[in-house]
């Protein structure tokens, strides 16, 4: 099995994706996404060598209904900060977020969840990967933003990537 | 085409061309680099999610077939928007730290140092053997 599916998820997201580009399931656009799906990740296997095990099941859906949820919220808060804040009421700062991940995956997943979320952008990682570089637009406490990010995002990703 | 997709449709544009209005005017009034980068990121994230939503409804309610190129583009959209704003602020600070511009109307002042005695990774190769490197093993 795993050597004919080296990497399981990587195969279903491209017949999927293939599927919705065709915008139509017919038994020839199965067949050709079909031979992507088993192709590809074989080919691709050099460019990700030690790659962590993933669990797609419920931690997974919850996570990704809590960023959706998080992304609609941060729209509504960045437009109401952009229309309505003064710039020198605004309290933008610079966060130090140290991280626990141990895998430069999760550590992407993280970053990425940080920037489509409420008023904070990932702008940087250190050399040493135990820490974030996180810039908000509007934080009245640090301290509490940063826990914030490790509770809801991280400790999250923690169960996926276990 | 029934009158009620029609209303649907033409309240998703509207939503969708206001946020995506209101996320060009904070690229234009904030005061400084890093926070003009909040607007595109984010305010313009559901303004194209609601564009997307009533191209669906048109499709639906016009042709009758349900199109799923939506969903393809709100996923590379996902994939995309992050890392684009990671590479202007990674240049930012690269240029905040050579001298090449100064912000004297920047709110959060310039960036602090990581914890430890390592550096970001802008100014400092990922150290192998750590998670901030791919090139381990």
């Amino acid at each position: 099995m795993r050597h004919v599916l080296p990497h399981p998820a990587l195969s279903a997201m491209l017949l999927i994706v293939w599927l919705l580009m065709a915008n139509s399931i017919t038994i020839g656009g199965v067949v050709l996404g079909g031979a992507f799906a088993l192709i590809l990740p074989k080919f691709t296997q050099p460019f990700w060598p030690d790659r962590p095990r993933m669990r797609f099941g419920r931690h997974f859906l919850g996570y990704l209904a809590i960023v959706l949820l998080d992304i609609v919220v941060a729209n509504f808060q960045v437009a109401w900060l952009i229309l309505f804040r003064r710039s020198r009421d605004l309290r933008a700062r610079w966060l130090v977020v140290p991280i626990d991940l141990t895998t430069p995956e999760a550590i992407t997943m993280l970053a990425g969840t940080i920037s489509l979320t409420p008023g904070t952008v990932s702008a940087d990682v250190s050399a040493d990967g135990r820490f974030l570089l996180v810039h908000a637009l509007d934080v009245a406490d640090e301290a509490a933003e940063v826990a914030r990010i490790k509770r809801r995002y991280e400790a999250r990703l923690h169960r996926i990537f276990a | 085409m029934s009158v009620i997709a029609d209303i649907v449709i033409v309240v998703l544009l509207l939503l969708g061309a206001g946020f995506a209005l209101i996320g060009s005017l904070g690229l234009v009034r904030l005061p400084s680099t890093m926070e003009r980068l909040h607007g595109p990121t984010k305010a313009t994230t559901l303004g194209l999610g609601a564009l997307l939503v009533a191209s669906v409804v048109y499709f639906r309610a016009r042709f009758g077939v349900w199109t799923a190129h939506e969903a393809l583009i709100s996923l590379f959209l996902f994939i995309t928007a992050p890392i684009s704003a990671n590479m202007i602020a990674k240049v930012h600070l690269h240029r905040l730290r050579t001298g090449a511009i100064s912000e004297p109307d920047s709110i959060a002042g310039p960036p602090p140092r990581p914890g430890g005695d390592g550096e970001w990774a802008t100014f400092e190769a990922p150290r192998r053997d750590t998670p901030a490197s791919t090139a381990n093993s």
